[in-house]
């Protein structure tokens, strides 16, 4: 019973920051909105008994990324956002019509799921704590693991050498030491 | 739920912020103290005896002082962000543990608010979401000084948390558990700043940082930035950010206590468990003794020597460290 109440209200919140974050006319607001609605997620996770997933939600989404996106939308005084949605406002009624289709197909999941009444089996003990999470990525999963961390770390090295290209062709004639 | 242990929950979280509250009025007059004592001072001694009083005459002036908020600040944040700074330094400390068990009225006590097993990774994500308290605060107060504060803010705690995390791996490793108080209980044979003496170090440093402290005081610098990010703040939303830096304080001393200084262990603590919270506390003063200490002695970094610091020092040290330990405890067993 209050597991269901702390879940509606939860759920409540999440609804209502992601349209916050979408009507939000200010880019610091709509990236605080989506804070809370990660916020929000984390709780869900903990009710599901998920404890190092809602950790790690809040380590690297709200605590990492999130805080890069302010700095990124500070630091350029981008906080306006245009009426019109600027240079890629033709991306709307496409954003629409797909987040329509999604929407069927999860309506479609959901319904087509509780017609074969699939018994939602209980969690094993110690179910999502970090030892039975560390075991499983690093078993069971353990080839899709290292490949996404070497997709990730090329991602990284990418960026760096984007980085470099365009330092060297603006660099100081002085040659000032660019480390 | 059972009445009783919720009860006895809500009491000791008020009892922890009641101390902690506390701690922070007391740590603001032994950093005078300390920082007059080193400068040849001799410090506040008027209000009261030793000045002991100075914290509630503070106070009282903050309490009574006018608090402005500028016309063409951005207001709903303005006044959200001293809170959002000043909530997560009160509630990290929920899973620090002051002792173990303890008997009080025949009932048995825990000396900690919750010991759950992801307790170092609540740290983390708790730690992780405190910058944006200075962040918000530096971008709606609508001032220049304010804003580069709390850009600053920003990038110093983004790239100094990488290498703080992987210095805790460190005494993780060892522990086999993410519970702080498993991680108490794994030193009772020796304190883990013997085996990970360079996780300590780094940890040590990269918390100075992300406590925005001397000499990493960089997003409030007086002499370039006025006081950064809190200098459109007055009154009681003033004290609010100082009240977060100085409970902060006491939590990285308590965090740096219970990974490497055995946390309430200590010489007859097994036979009397109440010894165990006037460990922590001492353990927790020498802490503090050495943050003040750092202050009054180094002067503040260069913006490109912080970065320097941070990528390419401390986090590849932590980095080596985590696969040394690693490698010497699968090895080692």
């Amino acid at each position: 019973m209050g597991l269901m109440t702390v879940f509606i209200l939860t759920g409540a919140v999440a609804i209502a920051a992601a349209l916050g974050l979408l009507f939000a006319r200010n880019a610091v607001y709509a990236v605080l909105f989506l804070v809370l609605n990660m916020f929000a997620l984390a709780v869900l996770y903990l009710l599901l008994g998920a404890p190092f997933i809602a950790m790690v939600q809040i380590v690297v989404y709200a605590g990492a990324i999130m805080v890069l996106f302010l700095f990124v939308v500070m630091l350029l005084g981008a906080e306006e956002l245009k009426e019109d949605g600027g240079p890629i406002g033709w991306q709307r009624p496409l954003a629409l019509v797909l987040g329509v289709v999604l929407l069927a197909e999860l309506a479609y999941f959901v319904f087509a799921a509780s017609a074969t009444k699939a018994r939602l089996l209980p969690s094993p003990d110690g179910f999502g704590d970090p030892h039975a999470v560390g075991l499983t990525l690093f078993q069971k999963y353990l080839l899709p693991f290292e490949v996404t961390s070497v997709l990730l770390l090329v991602a990284m090295v990418g960026a760096i050498v984007l980085v470099r290209n365009g330092k060297r062709t603006a660099d100081e004639p002085t040659g000032s030491d660019a480390d | 739920m059972d009445t009783a242990l919720l009860l006895e929950w809500t009491i000791k979280a008020l009892l922890l912020i009641v101390v902690l509250l506390t701690g922070f009025a007391y740590l603001t007059l032994m950093e005078r103290k300390v920082l007059a004592r080193i400068q040849v001072r001799i410090g506040p001694n008027r209000a009261g005896p030793y000045g002991l009083l100075q914290p509630v005459a503070d106070g009282i002036k903050l309490l009574f002082k006018e608090s402005i908020i500028p016309a063409k600040a951005d207001k709903v944040i303005f006044v959200l962000a001293p809170l959002i700074t000043v909530i997560p330094a009160l509630i990290i400390n929920a899973v620090l543990p002051w002792g173990r068990t303890v008997t009080i009225f025949g009932r048995e006590v825990s000396l900690y608010v919750a010991d759950i097993n992801v307790g170092l990774l609540y740290v983390m994500a708790v730690a992780s979401i405190a910058v944006y308290g200075v962040t918000l605060a530096g971008w709606s107060s609508n001032n220049k000084y304010a804003l580069l504060g709390g850009l600053r803010a920003a990038a110093q705690m983004i790239s100094y948390e990488l290498a703080l995390g992987l210095s805790l791996l460190g005494p993780v490793l060892l522990a086999g558990s993410l519970s702080l108080v498993d991680i108490v209980e794994a030193q009772r044979r020796m304190w883990f700043i013997v085996y990970q003496p360079l996780a300590a170090i780094v940890f040590f440093i990269t918390s100075v940082a992300e406590l925005n402290r001397a000499p990493f005081d960089l997003p409030e610098a007086e002499q370039e930035l006025t006081a950064g990010y809190h200098t459109e703040y007055s009154g009681m939303k003033f004290a609010l950010f100082y009240m977060a830096e100085y409970v902060k304080m006491i939590t990285v001393s308590a965090l740096f206590a219970v990974l490497f200084l055995g946390g309430y262990l200590g010489p007859f603590e097994s036979q009397y468990p109440w010894l165990g919270p006037i460990y922590l506390f001492l353990k927790i003063l020498l802490g503090l003794y050495v943050l003040i200490w750092l202050r009054a002695t180094l002067p503040r970094f260069r913006y490109d020597q912080l970065m320097r610091l941070g990528w390419k020092v401390l986090f590849p040290l932590a980095l080596f460290n985590v696969v040394v330990t690693a490698v010497l405890v699968v090895l080692l067993g």
